[in-house]
């Protein structure tokens, strides 16, 4: 569509502005004073410059809480993007059925995240949990408080549990969208399976699939509470992701220079692979329309 | 003759095909009930649970309450101290939403209309906020609340959540008002509509579904946020996700209250679900196919 | 190329049809002949695309065969019919160049590189795409989409039919034209059975060895375009089929006359006593208006469209129209119609009834 040039449209968009301006600018400008300070308690601080960056950036600890993170989102993702596509593939297309996958589909998007932590939390113990209780008696040993690669399945489950749904309910409103001529073209040109899929619903799923993405990725990043309920970050740091080694570190130790700068740091990064995913996103949008 | 000779080969394909539609039919089926069943699975444990007594849960494993309780939920729903979380997570999720749509709005209009100096910086920076983790902001959250004196209220949260849900609704509402030809407004304007006489009587109900989708992701991302409203309140605005870790006393955790709380949370998720089922689908694709 | 057989054919989209009004698709036997060019003509929603649909099977009738070349395919797959069909709107891969495009149906079917690239080309040419071949279709407008779509619906020389379902909705009028002579050569040139589906019949006509004329559900009447005008079997067939349509005058017949309130009208033949509701009809092309000759008529309007005239006028309080060439003068005092015997037709209850000779 054609925009017109309208300068007073600020206007419009003055608002949000100011409410972002107060909940975002405002409380960035602290970090941002925070991480090039130093203090000793009482409210005195002193100029620290870039040492706290420096600092963040030679220690090991966010290195690994990143590298963690990373392997985190990248996994999570990896399972996700075509689990979800699969299920929205298999999903029936209308009716009863249709309206009961999607809500039972939903309803794991619409828990507060600490119960979802709970839930698994529960779940996966071997004493009282139907999962952990199971495995057990089959004779696995598993023990997601003190075996680091249990507590990583676990918090990934917990992940493709919580959030499949999510690019699977994308993925299927894409699927809506495309007209039954190109299935019935399809069959006239004498395509398999892979190639209505790879040449068609691919193709017309990509926009929503990257909003998936985007969403994913972005949330999986800052994943806190599901991961901090069930394993608290451990066994050792095991699971201590990035937001949990940043509260850890801001909260708990209130350590608020270093806090500050890997705070500011995060951020970068996010906005950074963020940047690079809608710059990728708009571009297709405009060669789709 | 030659007609029967050459009936018996298509009839026997039509019904290999009879059988191979069947098989697909099946394999769908079963891919669903696995997914369903995947999902489902720990929340009915969690379901499981909450109606046993504590002895019960500790001490023998069952996939069935033996002696069914409700007295888990008595407990929450007798104590102001529990149910009163309910009430504040409601509270500051409803104004949140509100406060979300209002301010993005107008400016997603402009967006969607109008071309003006930085739009397309400023909606990427919008963007950046959703991208922003709770965890960065949860500090200095606590600090510039504490400072207006607004720790502890309703009124903070739902600012807080304003953070990632205001650019959320920004994008959704664009998307949307982006499929709504721009010759309806000349026409308005043409037949002498104010602006806002006009926003409010013809454009509003042409987004109507938007307006739903962008509340309900509203809904959902504060209602499942619990880091900052944890740290943004103490006593008055405590949220229920916070107050579920009381059940941690001095005789150990009372799995059976956890349970019971757990599965009150995710009842207004089920009843939001089940009220938008039937858009749930065109709703997840932000109105971008 | 093979002969099309449909049998005691009907569809229904309901699961159990009660009365014949649940059938999108009435009971219907017919046998498309092969190598011929037909058109199935009709409104919207009259069941041509749902027929055509069951014929390449991506719809299964409630009842009834389809036979190509007496081979029973009812139940066969659309890959194992072998049919090419274009559709109304264009449906072409977007993530896929134009020469893909084209290639893709070739593909499928496992042909040869070299042969696959000759074809493209001839297609190309064809469609006049050449130019295009090594560009996207995703961002091409709506009627090169559309001619790409015929493009593959032609790629195959094999096919058994080639199906057209409005095929030239989206595309420029003038662009419109060429491409209908362009199908009509390939046509010529090939001898494919085809099947062109549209609600225009100017299309219909200028396309179509045979044209079939479908009306609510039910095929009213195959013929030349020849026979649609001289002899529409239904009053639809009339009305529907030139411009203006057929004029339709409630009438009582009485051996070779046609009674209109109390006047009478002439037939070339004689009819036995009919029942229910009777009607004449007769196209205002072979109406004639003049000082002397016929019954009564008041002139309302006089339309000239360019090679001729239209004259609305108002007969015993029936609408009807009457054609005059370009240079006949009307004048005021022209106020009596005469109908031409020979082309006078009888309708009960619709359908055309045969006379016998007076």
């Amino acid at each position: 569509m054609e925009k017109t040039v309208n300068q007073k449209a600020w206007f419009l968009v003055l608002p949000v502005l100011l409410l972002v301006a107060f909940s975002a600018v405002i409380p960035l400008m602290t970090v941002v004073n925070y991480s090039v300070q130093d203090t000793f308690g009482n409210n005195q601080f002193f100029w620290a410059g870039l040492d706290w960056f420096r600092e963040m950036l030679s220690s090991d600890r966010m290195w690994n809480a990143l590298g963690r993170q990373l392997a985190f989102s990248g996994i999570i993702l990896a399972i996700e993007v075509p689990l979800g596509i699969f299920v929205a593939l298999n999903m029936p297309k209308s009716g009863f059925w249709a309206s009961l996958c999607l809500v039972l589909m939903s309803l794991p998007l619409l828990i507060p995240w600490n119960v979802v932590g709970t839930i698994w939390q529960i779940f996966g113990r071997v004493d009282i949990g139907l999962l952990g209780y199971t495995l057990h008696a089959m004779g696995i040993s598993y023990n997601y408080t003190q075996d680091t690669l249990a507590a990583w399945i676990t918090i990934v489950t917990m992940d493709v549990w919580h959030w499949t749904s999510l690019v699977a309910l994308l993925a299927y409103a894409g699927l809506k969208s495309i007209p039954d001529a190109y299935y019935q073209a399809a069959k006239i040109d004498q395509a398999s399976r892979w190639k209505v899929f790879r040449f068609i619903e691919l193709p017309k799923m990509m926009g929503v699939l990257m909003i998936a993405i985007l969403l994913r990725f972005m949330d999986s990043f800052m994943i806190y509470t599901e991961p901090f309920v069930v394993t608290g970050g451990g066994p050792g740091n095991a699971t201590t992701l990035l937001s949990i080694d940043l509260v850890k570190m801001a909260l708990g130790q209130f350590d608020l220079g270093p806090a500050a700068a890997f705070s500011i740091m995060y951020f970068l990064v996010i906005l950074l692979i963020s940047w690079v995913f809608y710059t990728v996103m708009t571009n297709l949008d405009r060669k789709g329309a | 003759m030659v007609d029967a000779t050459a009936q018996i080969p298509g009839g026997a394909t039509a019904k290999g095909q009879a059988r191979r539609s069947k098989e697909r039919i099946n394999s769908r089926a079963v891919v669903m009930t696995l997914y369903l069943l995947f999902l489902m699975l720990p929340i009915y444990w969690l379901l499981n649970m909450s109606l046993k007594t504590n002895t019960e849960i500790l001490n023998t494993f069952t996939l069935f309450p033996r002696d069914l309780t409700f007295a888990n939920y008595a407990t929450i729903l007798n104590d102001p101290a529990w149910y009163m979380g309910y009430v504040n997570s409601l509270i500051y999720v409803v104004m949140n939403t509100v406060i979300s749509l209002v301010v993005a709005l107008p400016a997603a209009y402009a967006f969607s209309r109008y071309q003006f100096m930085g739009d397309k910086h400023l909606f990427f920076w919008l963007l950046t906020n959703r991208m922003a983790p709770p965890a960065v902001f949860a500090l200095p959250f606590f600090q510039l609340y504490s400072s207006v004196g607004l720790f502890d209220t309703h009124i903070a949260v739902a600012l807080a959540h304003c953070l990632f849900n205001v650019p959320l609704a920004v994008w959704i509402l664009e998307g949307f008002m982006r499929g709504v030809p721009k010759e309806i407004d000349e026409t308005a304007y043409i037949d002498g509509y104010s602006f806002g006489r006009f926003f409010v009587k013809i454009f509003m109900p042409l987004i109507a579904s938007g307006i739903g989708v962008a509340a309900f992701f509203c809904f959902m991302f504060s209602w499942v946020e619990l880091l900052l409203s944890r740290t943004l309140t103490t006593v008055d605005a405590k949220p229920i996700a916070a107050i579920m870790t009381r059940t941690q006393g001095a005789s150990g955790i009372d799995w059976g209250v956890l349970a019971a709380a757990g599965v009150l949370t995710i009842v207004p998720g089920a009843l939001v679900i089940y009220f938008v089922r039937n858009y749930i689908a065109k709703g997840f694709a932000l109105g971008r196919v | 190329m093979a002969k099309i057989t449909l049998d005691n054919l009907a569809h229904s989209y309901l699961p159990n049809p009660a009365s014949e009004d649940d059938y999108a698709l009435k009971e219907l036997n017919h046998d498309w002949d092969d190598g011929a060019a037909y058109a199935l003509l009709g409104s919207s929603g009259c069941g041509k695309s749902t027929l055509l649909n069951i014929i390449s099977g991506l719809l299964q009738p409630s009842q009834g065969r389809i036979l190509f070349d007496g081979r029973d395919v009812t139940h066969a797959p659309t890959a194992a019919r072998n049919i090419a069909q274009v559709f109304q709107f264009p449906v072409v891969y977007d993530t896929m160049t134009v020469r893909d495009n084209l290639a893709f149906p070739l593909r499928n079917r496992g042909r040869d590189e070299a042969y696959i690239a000759e074809r493209v080309q001839e297609i190309a040419r064809m469609i006049g795409m050449e130019e295009m071949l090594n560009k996207k279709a995703r961002g091409l407008t709506a009627d090169a989409k559309q001619k790409i779509s015929l493009g593959r619906g032609m790629v195959r020389k094999d096919v058994n039919a080639l199906l057209f379902d409005e095929p030239l909705t989206v595309i420029d009028p003038h662009m419109k034209w060429e491409l209908r002579t362009q199908l009509k050569k390939l046509h010529h040139d090939f001898g494919h059975t085809m099947i062109y589906v549209t609600h225009d019949q100017t299309e219909a006509l200028t396309f179509a060895d045979k044209v079939v004329v479908m009306y609510d559900g039910r095929v009213v009447q195959i013929g030349t375009p020849e026979e649609l005008f001289e002899r529409p079997e239904h009053t639809f067939v009339g009305y529907f089929i030139g411009s203006p349509g057929m004029n339709v005058i409630p009438a009582r017949i009485d051996g070779n006359k046609a009674y209109v309130n109390g006047s009478y009208v002439e037939l070339s033949q004689s009819y036995r006593p009919l029942s229910g509701k009777v009607e004449i009809g007769v196209r205002p092309e072979y109406a004639r208006l003049s000082q002397t000759d016929g019954l009564p008529v008041k002139v309302r309007r006089v339309e000239d469209v360019g090679r001729h005239k239209i004259i609305r006028a108002e007969f015993f309080g029936n609408d009807i129209n009457i054609i005059a060439d370009e240079g006949e003068q009307i004048s005021a005092d022209m106020n009596r119609v005469s109908f031409d015997a020979g082309h006078v037709n009888v309708y009960a209850n619709d359908w055309r009834v045969q006379g016998e000779a007076a």
